[in-house]
């Protein structure tokens, strides 16, 4: 019967590359000098799997590749190698190549053979130097048998489905065996009668009595597939002298056990585990099944509002029951609304999980030492700005580490560690979220800014506020770097940076402190799907201005509005001059105020710059769903998106970004 | 599976000519626009609605009344009255709306009134003559005659992309048609 593998292959892919993003953290968490076998067991695991479905699907280099770094691992799991910094990079570089290798299988292109073949070479002389004095602990223990020998009694008792993951209990025993000599006794106690009997569940135990030198490790090596689909316990009855190195108390061992029955605590290595099995608390959705749903549960909020807007008109005590029934259906509405928007959301662990690796290397290239805190990787984010933000975060650790970390020496000089701090943080604030990026580098050089603000012709003043300054490495073909590396310092990014977290309707702020390193915060909305928004009328129609590049709103006297050349007006705010600009005629409405002391300004604030929007009332606060314009009609300027009101109107969001620039125009012609 | 059960029928209904004329034969949804009865290719129709409050779009044409919520979608509004100065564009209780569905794009389409789906036969479609009515005859693919009436056939697609509506995003084949 022919099989077609290569619909299993995106999963094959998928797999493979979490894979190997495990190893590379494991890695990256090795103590050199003191490694622990956990996490090798984790990064040898990973591998593992990844050579045998690589060999099932015929990606034979890919196969070949990763049984050098099975081996490797092997040897270093069994104690037989210790743990170098120089293995360690091997290995590193080794996940770079096999990444590179799937990359290639996948996408049917070339692979890198070149550095394949250099790597394999590097693998193999390292094996090869490899003290092979010591026996393998595993391989050899049977002929080690008849000497003095530890007791173990072993209660395997597979779950049903373990036939499903096509797993073989005689073979795991029959692997047992060669450790050492065993006694076997059936427990037949669970299997049913015959008729109800299902052929492909699997209802036996076993109880075995197992006599050899090993140690729990190397007993438990042998269930390491079946663990997670089976109750197994492994008890250490009697320990001859002569083993020493097996971890000696039973008590120890037993909350060992809880945790890898219950499964899951224990992240990494469950993770590996899961991605195997197959069977697992997770399923691999479609994004465009999670964002249709997304939608309906919006028409669904909507539906509720106008449903609860048309009872509001009813007489509660007649309706008693309705009314209750609608009070049900609206915190049903909203935590099914949340549930579902969960969905979409990831931990920023998503994109820190690649920073490590980046420092390392990094730190390595430019003779740096810099060591990176998380602070709140588990912070949850929409994954479409998850996406979005990973590469100007990449941008601005590079930075940091590029330009903010000073060399060793001169740390040591300025009375600092040798090694900087690079910090990165997240938080949730409100409705947003705060993402930092900081380091315990230089600083900004506010003198040396300013002079190269003048260089490139951009008009500054010396005395202009810090924050002013700071904004400056944000403008184009700005670069403060003395020497360009190929690490940054081109010029072309910061600002590149800037717009990315503005298209996605977020802040940048910079802090800085001279020699005591700089902050950058990101602050940016949790969901591109909802926002909070304050809804305003002109005549008759409604808008939505989001609520965070709102500063205030007031009600201006007719004094403190100046006419300026018979163009246009200004408003003064507590000293401040504003351009008033009143939204009836951003938009040549027929209908609305026309004097500002009658109407309400809304001071809206963007890129650092407040225009005053003049409008007739002040609506109220809400959140809305955003919804495109574009999908039926077209972009309209000054206009973001638009919602649907409760009432089943359309409202239309002002994208304050233009409507601030756009007036900032207006003013310099 | 489909063709062998056109096929199976063709050869149940005895002749050839019966299953090829109802292939050719198209259905149209009728409406006014003033004096005049057009219709539009009904595959192209999701439904007809009433008259619904609009949201006016700001800088837009006049003839684009603004964007209505269709159950969570945001739907613009064209009314082809001011479109072709035909008619009194009245909104009232018997104003109605032709949505469209062309493209996976939904339009609605504001007209005198809706009358009724007519069958066509390609023998009856007669080519455009070159003066139209009060529409251009770029848009038009024909008139159809049926007993006494007569029914502008509307190529509703191209008016909608055309570059004073650009209500479809212009595409390469249909624009260089003619």
């Amino acid at each position: 019967m022919e099989i077609d593998f290569s619909r299993f292959h995106q999963t094959f892919f998928e797999e493979s590359f979490e894979g190997l993003d495990v190893m590379e953290s494991a890695l990256l968490k090795l103590d050199i000098g003191n490694a622990d076998s956990e996490i090798i067991n984790t990064i040898f695991r990973a591998a593992h799997s990844m050579k045998g479905g690589a060999a099932t699907f015929g990606f034979l280099d890919v196969a070949g590749f990763t049984h050098l770094l099975e081996t490797l691992l092997d040897q270093m799991r069994s104690g037989q190698r210790a743990v170098t910094q120089h293995d360690v990079d091997l290995l590193l570089r080794s996940v770079d190549v096999v990444r590179g290798l799937l990359t290639a299988a996948r996408d049917s292109t070339a692979a890198d053979t070149q550095s394949v073949e250099q790597l394999r070479a590097e693998l193999e002389q390292t094996l090869l130097s490899a003290p092979s004095d010591k026996p393998a602990a595993v391989s050899a223990a049977p002929v080690v048998a008849a000497k003095a020998s530890n007791h173990w009694h072993i209660r395997f008792a597979p779950h049903r489905n373990l036939f499903r993951g096509g797993n073989d209990p005689l073979r795991i025993i029959r692997e047992l065996g060669t450790l050492g000599e065993m006694q076997v006794t059936l427990d037949d106690q669970a299997l049913p009668s015959f008729e109800v009997a299902d052929a492909e569940d699997c209802y036996l135990a076993w109880n075995i009595e197992l006599h050899a030198e090993c140690s729990r490790a190397s007993v438990l090596e042998v269930f390491a597939w079946v663990e997670d689909e089976s109750d197994l316990t492994i008890e250490l009855v009697q320990e001859k002298a002569a083993a020493a190195v097996v971890e000696a108390k039973p008590e120890v061992t037993k909350p060992q056990l809880a945790v890898i029955q219950g499964g899951r605590e224990n992240a990494a290595p469950a993770d590996a585990h899961k991605a195997s099995s197959g069977e697992s608390g997770s399923i691999r959705v479609g994004t465009e099944k999670i964002d249709s749903l997304i939608n309906l549960v919006g028409e669904l909020v909507i539906t509720q509002a106008m449903l609860a807007q048309q009872a509001a008109a009813l007489d509660p005590v007649l309706h008693e029951k309705l009314m209750t029934g609608l009070s049900q259906l609206d915190r049903n509405t909203r935590s099914m609304q949340e549930a579902v928007m969960s969905i979409r959301m990831l931990p920023m662990d998503f994109v820190f999980s690649r920073f490590p690796r980046l420092i390392r290397d990094l730190a390595g290239k430019l003779g740096k030492q810099a060591r990176l805190v998380m602070v709140g990787e588990s912070t949850e984010l929409d994954k479409s700005v998850i996406e979005k933000i990973a590469d100007p975060l990449n941008h601005l650790v590079r930075n940091s580490l590029d330009h903010g970390i000073e060399m060793p020496d001169v740390r040591l000089a300025a009375g600092k560690d040798s090694s900087g701090t690079i910090t990165l943080k997240a938080a949730h604030r409100g409705g947003s979220i705060m993402i930092e990026v900081s380091d315990d580098g230089r600083g900004l050089d506010r003198a040396k800014l300013i002079a190269k603000a003048k260089e490139r012709g951009i008009t500054v003043s010396d005395n202009a506020p810090d924050g002013e300054i700071w904004q400056l490495i944000f403008a184009p073909g700005f670069s403060t770097a003395e020497k360009v590396t190929d690490i940054s310092g081109r010029g072309v990014g910061m600002d590149v940076v800037k717009k990315n977290i503005q298209a996605l309707g977020g802040q940048v702020d910079i802090t800085s402190v001279d020699g005591r390193g700089m902050t950058i915060m990101i602050r940016l909305p949790l969901t591109l799907a909802i926002l909070d928004g304050m809804s305003v009328s002109v005549g008759e129609e409604i808008f939505i201005v989001p609520l965070n590049a709102v500063a205030e709103s007031l009600q201006p006297r007719a004094e403190d509005v100046k006419s300026i050349a018979g163009q246009g007006r200004v408003v003064r705010v507590r000293g401040e001059i504003l351009p008033l600009v009143p939204l009836r005629e951003v938009f040549h409405l027929g209908s609305g105020i026309t004097e500002p002391q009658k109407g309400i300004l809304v001071l809206i604030e963007s890129e650092g710059r407040k225009v005053a929007l003049m409008v007739d009332e002040l609506v109220g606060q809400q959140q809305v769903v955003i919804k495109s314009l574009e999908s039926n009609y077209r972009r309209i300027s000054g206009i973001s998106g638009a919602t649907i009101l409760g009432d089943g109107r359309v409202a239309l969001i002002l994208d304050v970004g233009e409507l601030v620039r756009a007036n900032a125009c207006d003013q310099a012609a | 599976m489909s063709a062998a059960d056109v096929s199976t029928q063709a050869r149940a209904n005895g002749t050839r000519d019966i299953a090829s004329a109802k292939e050719l034969e198209q259905e149209f949804l009728t409406f006014t626009l003033g004096d005049e009865e057009y219709g539009v290719d009904i595959l192209k129709v999701q439904e007809i609605r009433g008259y619904d409050t609009v949201t006016k779009i700001p800088d837009a044409p006049d003839f684009i009344k603004g964007v209505i919520n269709l159950r969570g979608t945001i739907v613009p509004v064209v009314d082809l009255r001011i479109k072709f100065k035909l008619g009194k564009a009245e909104y009232n209780a018997f104003t109605v709306m032709i949505i469209l569905n062309i493209e996976r794009r939904v339009v609605g389409m504001v007209v005198d009134s809706v009358s009724d789906v007519m069958h066509l036969a390609s023998e009856q479609i007669r080519p455009a003559p070159e003066f139209g009515g009060a529409m251009d005859t770029r848009f038009i693919t024909g008139l159809g005659t049926l007993d006494d009436r007569m029914l502008i056939l509307v190529d509703i697609e191209k008016l909608l992309r055309s570059q004073d509506m650009a209500l479809l995003p212009p595409s390469t084949d249909s624009a260089t048609q003619h």
